[in-house]
C-alpha cells in the first residue's frame, strides 16, 4: 500500500486516467468550439438579416416612387422615426405626394427601447457625402463607411464597450425625381445601429452550457478512467500482491485467474511459476530434512559403537597393567578409540553445519572470564599469556566460543613456539560493535602455499605430524563456528614471526532476540 | 556407591557402561527397554536413573516423564538423559521432561561418574538452618522445603539449585556460576540445564510460575533469588 501511495503520478492509473482524461477534453472541446461557431454565425446571420430586411422593407415602403420637391428633410425624419419602430408611417399609393398619411404606434414594440437608433444623413450630389453627427447611433460611423452605403446596403459589427452593434447604412432606391432640382430632392442615407447585447447573452449563457457540458464530459471521463483502470490494475494489484507474497514465503499463493484476456495468461503463468517453485522448494526441503536426518542418523549409529568402546577403553588399561607384559596394546587402542572418538565428533559437528543444523545457544558471556575458563579446564593456563580490556560483555554460544579458541590455543601450543599470546578486547568492524581475540605464536607461521587453504578440511600444517594428531577438521570447525555467530576467523603471518589468528565476534546479532526465562 | 539403574538398548553400550560404572565403584542394574526401566524402577528403588533416550518402545524422555508423575517410584528419583544425537530438540526435550542433566555418547567414564555424583551430590550444610520466604520454608537441616505447610518434592538438584539462590537473597547469579556450583560442570556448560531447572523449581514453589515472585529472572545474566 505504501509502495503505491509513493507513486500516484507516474503509475499506470493516473497514466490512463490522464489519457482518458486527453482524449474526452479534446472530443468534447472540438466538439463544443464547433458549435460555437455554428451557433454564434447562425444567430449573428438572423439579427443581420432581420436588421437588413427591415431597413431595405422600410425604405421600400416610406421613399415614394416620384419624390415631391424638397422632401429630403422630412423623408429624412420620417425614415427615423419609421426605422426606430417608434410609428408606422405609411406612404399613400394614391397620393404620393402628400406628406404624412398615416401615423400608428406599434404595439408590438416595447416603449422607450434603446435597441435601435436611426439617422438619416442628407445626401448632396457633388459634395463630399456626411457622416451623422456623433451620439445620434450607438456607434460612430465612419467616411468609408458612408462611402459605401452611398452605393448598397452595407452592414458591420462593432464592439464598442464591449457591446456588440450592428450597425447597418444604406440609400434608397427606385425613385424618380426633378432633374432639375437633385441638390433638394436627393432622398437621404440612413445608418441604423442595432445593440446586440440580447443576442450576445444568449451567446455566453449557450457558451456557459457548452463548458457546463464539457466539464461534465471530463468528469464522466475521469469516472470512466477510474472504472476502468480498477478493471484493469486490480487483477494487475492482486498479481503483485501474490508475487510479494510468494516472495515472502507463502508458497501456496495462487491468483483467480478470470477471463480470456492478457491479464488472465499473465495469472496463469503466475499460477505456474508459482507451483513450480513451490514444487522445487518442496523437494529442497525435503532433502535437506533428509539430510539432517542423515547426520543425526549417522551420529547416533557411530556413537553407539564408541559408547563401549570408550567405556571400556579405561578398563582395557587397568587390566593390561595388571596383566603380564607392559600393556602397550591396550594403551594403543585406547588413545586410538580416543582420537577416533575425537574424529567422529568433528565430522559430526561439521556435518551439522553442512545440514545447516547448527544453531547458537546464546548467554551473556565475559569474554575475559571465558578465555580464563576455556584455559583453565585444559590445564594452559601457565603457558598462555593473556592479555585484554577487562569487561568486553557480549552475546554468544559459550560452547561454541570454547571451541574455537581452544582449537586455536591448541594448534599454536603444538605447532608453534611459546610464548602464545590471547589478546582480546573490543573492536569494531563495518560500523558493528564485537569483540576481537587474537591468538599469536612465535613459531614458524602459516604454512608456505597453505594461506588461503588453511581452514580448508582436512588440511594439515605439519605433514610429518599429520598421522598422529588432530583431526584436520578443527579450523574448519572453528570458522564455520565463528561464521555462524556472524563473525570471521582470520589467519595471518605474525610481523616477527609466528602465525596469528584473529576471531571477531559482533556484539549483537541482527533479528535475534532470544532470551531464555 | 550408588544404586544406579542404566536403560540402555544397545547391548555392547549397555555392558560397556555397566562394567565402567562397577569398575567406578557403583551398582548397576542394566536393562534394555523403556517398559523394563520402569519396573525395575518400581522393585528395586535405585539412587539414580541414567536413561538411553533412543529407546525402543517407550523412549528415555517418556520414562523420564513417567518417573516425575509416578509416586511409586518417587518423583525426586535424579535421572541422567544419555543421548547419541546430541540434536538440540532432544536436549530440550529431555530437560522440560524433568532430567537433572545430560551427557553425550560416548561418554568417558570418568566424566559420567563426575556428573552422577555431582547429581546425587546433597547441598552443604551452610548458613542459614531455616530461611522463611513468604509461606515458602527452606530448611537446611533437614533439606525439607515446604511451602504453606506442605511438603514440596524436589529432586536433588532442583534442591541444590534452589538452595544456592535462596542462600543470597537479591543477589543476581550467573547461570554459569550456576552450572558450575549445581551441576559441577566445567566450562563451557550449557545453560539450557539451569533454565529449564528453574521453570522446575518455580513450577513447585511459585504461586503463579507464569508471574515468578521468588525467584526472578535478570534478563541477558541469570536469576535471582528475591530479596526479603
Amino acid at each position: 500500500m505504501t509502495v503505491r501511495a509513493l507513486r500516484p503520478l507516474t503509475g499506470l492509473r493516473a497514466r490512463l486516467a490522464a489519457a482518458f482524461l486527453a482524449v474526452a477534453l479534446l472530443a468534447s472541446v472540438l466538439a463544443s468550439g464547433i458549435s460555437y461557431v455554428l451557433y454564434r454565425r447562425m444567430m449573428l446571420d438572423r439579427a443581420q438579416d432581420e436588421v437588413v430586411a427591415d431597413v431595405r422593407e422600410t425604405l421600400t415602403f416610406q421613399v415614394p416612387r416620384q419624390l415631391p420637391p424638397d422632401s429630403a428633410n422630412v423623408l429624412g425624419d420620417r425614415l427615423e422615426l419609421a426605422l426606430t419602430g417608434q410609428v408606422e408611417i405609411r406612404v399613400s399609393e394614391a397620393a404620393p405626394a402628400v406628406d404624412v398619411l398615416t401615423v400608428r404606434a406599434r404595439a408590438d414594440e416595447e416603449p422607450g427601447g434603446d435597441e435601435r437608433r436611426a439617422a438619416a444623413v442628407a445626401v448632396r450630389p457633388g459634395e463630399p457625402v456626411a457622416v451623422p453627427e456623433p451620439g445620434t447611433l450607438h456607434v460612430p460611423v465612419t467616411r468609408e463607411f458612408a462611402e459605401r452605403a452611398l452605393k448598397e446596403t452595407v452592414f458591420r459589427r462593432v464592439v464598442r464597450d464591449g457591446t456588440p452593434y450592428l450597425l447597418v447604412g444604406a440609400h434608397p432606391t427606385g425613385y424618380t425625381t426633378t432633374v432639375t432640382e437633385p441638390a433638394r430632392t436627393t432622398p437621404p442615407m440612413v445608418f441604423v445601429s442595432v445593440d446586440l447585447s440580447r443576442e450576445a447573452d444568449d451567446l455566453r449563457l449557450f457558451t456557459r452550457a457548452l463548458l457546463i457540458a464539457d466539464g461534465a464530459a471530463v468528469a464522466c471521463a475521469l469516472v470512466l478512467a477510474f472504472l476502468a483502470t480498477r478493471g484493469v490494475l486490480r487483477p494487475v494489484r492482486r498479481l503483485g500482491a501474490a508475487a510479494r507474497a510468494l516472495g515472502e514465503g507463502d508458497l501456496d499463493t495462487r491468483v483467480d485467474v478470470r477471463g480470456r484476456d492478457e491479464l488472465a495468461d499473465l495469472a496463469r503463468t503466475f499460477n505456474g511459476t508459482a507451483e513450480a517453485l513451490e514444487r522445487t522448494v518442496t523437494e529442497l526441503r525435503a532433502m535437506d530434512a533428509a539430510s539432517r536426518r542423515f547426520v543425526a542418523d549417522v551420529s547416533h549409529e557411530l556413537r553407539t559403537p564408541l559408547t563401549s568402546m570408550v567405556a571400556l577403553t579405561d578398563v582395557l588399561a587397568e587390566d593390561a597393567a595388571a596383566a603380564p607384559g607392559d600393556g602397550r596394546a591396550a594403551r594403543l587402542v585406547a588413545a586410538e578409540t580416543r582420537r577416533l572418538g575425537v574424529l567422529v565428533e568433528h565430522l559430526i559437528e561439521i556435518s551439522r553445519f553442512d545440514a545447516g543444523a547448527a544453531a547458537l545457544v546464546l548467554d551473556e558471556v565475559n569474554v575475559a572470564e571465558a578465555v580464563a575458563a576455556t584455559l583453565d579446564a585444559r590445564g594452559w593456563t601457565g603457558d598462555v599469556a593473556v592479555d585484554g580490556a577487562a569487561d568486553p560483555s557480549v552475546r554468544l554460544d559459550p560452547r561454541r566460543f570454547d571451541v574455537v579458541l581452544a582449537n586455536l590455543v591448541g594448534n599454536a601450543l603444538r605447532h608453534g613456539r611459546p610464548p602464545v599470546t590471547v589478546r582480546f578486547g573490543p573492536a569494531d568492524r563495518d560500523g558493528r560493535a564485537g569483540v576481537e581475540v587474537a591468538v599469536a605464536d612465535r613459531g614458524p607461521g602459516l604454512p608456505d602455499g597453505l594461506h588461503d587453504a588453511i581452514f580448508d578440511r582436512f588440511v594439515k600444517a605439519d605433514a610429518a605430524r599429520a598421522a598422529s594428531e588432530g583431526s584436520g577438521l578443527g579450523l574448519s570447525i572453528a570458522k564455520e563456528n565463528a561464521v555462524l555467530h556472524g563473525g570471521t576467523l582470520e589467519a595471518a603471518d605474525r610481523p616477527g614471526g609466528g602465525a596469528v589468528f584473529t576471531l571477531w565476534l559482533p556484539a549483537e546479532r541482527p533479528g535475534e532476540e532470544r532470551e531464555s526465562a | 556407591m550408588a544404586k544406579i539403574l542404566l536403560v540402555e538398548d544397545d547391548p555392547s553400550a549397555r555392558v560397556g557402561l555397566e562394567m565402567a560404572l562397577t569398575r567406578q565403584g557403583h551398582g548397576v542394574t542394566a536393562r534394555a527397554t523403556g517398559e523394563d526401566g520402569l519396573d525395575a524402577l518400581r522393585a528395586l528403588h535405585p539412587e539414580i536413573a541414567i536413561l538411553d533416550v533412543m529407546l525402543p518402545g517407550i523412549d528415555g524422555i517418556e520414562v523420564c516423564r513417567r518417573i516425575r508423575r509416578d509416586d511409586s517410584i518417587g518423583r525426586a528419583l535424579p535421572v541422567i538423559l544419555l543421548t547419541a544425537r546430541g540434536d538440540d530438540l532432544d536436549v530440550v526435550l529431555g530437560l522440560e521432561a524433568g532430567a537433572d542433566d545430560y551427557v553425550v555418547k560416548p561418554v568417558e567414564p570418568r566424566v559420567l561418574d563426575a556428573r552422577i555424583r555431582a547429581v546425587l551430590r546433597r547441598a552443604e550444610q551452610s548458613g542459614l538452618d531455616r530461611s522463611v520466604h513468604g509461606d515458602l520454608v527452606i530448611d537446611r537441616t533437614s533439606l525439607k522445603v515446604t511451602k504453606a505447610g506442605t511438603d514440596l518434592r524436589l529432586t536433588p538438584t532442583e534442591l541444590r539449585l534452589l538452595l544456592e539462590l535462596a542462600r543470597r537473597p537479591g543477589h543476581a547469579l550467573t547461570r554459569r556460576h550456576l552450572l558450575a556450583a549445581v551441576w559441577e560442570h566445567t566450562y563451557p556448560g550449557d545453560s539450557r540445564l539451569v533454565d529449564a531447572c528453574v521453570q522446575r523449581v518455580r513450577a513447585k514453589i511459585e504461586d503463579d510460575p507464569a508471574d515468578p515472585r521468588l525467584i526472578e529472572t535478570v534478563r541477558g545474566f541469570g536469576y535471582r533469588f528475591a530479596a526479603p
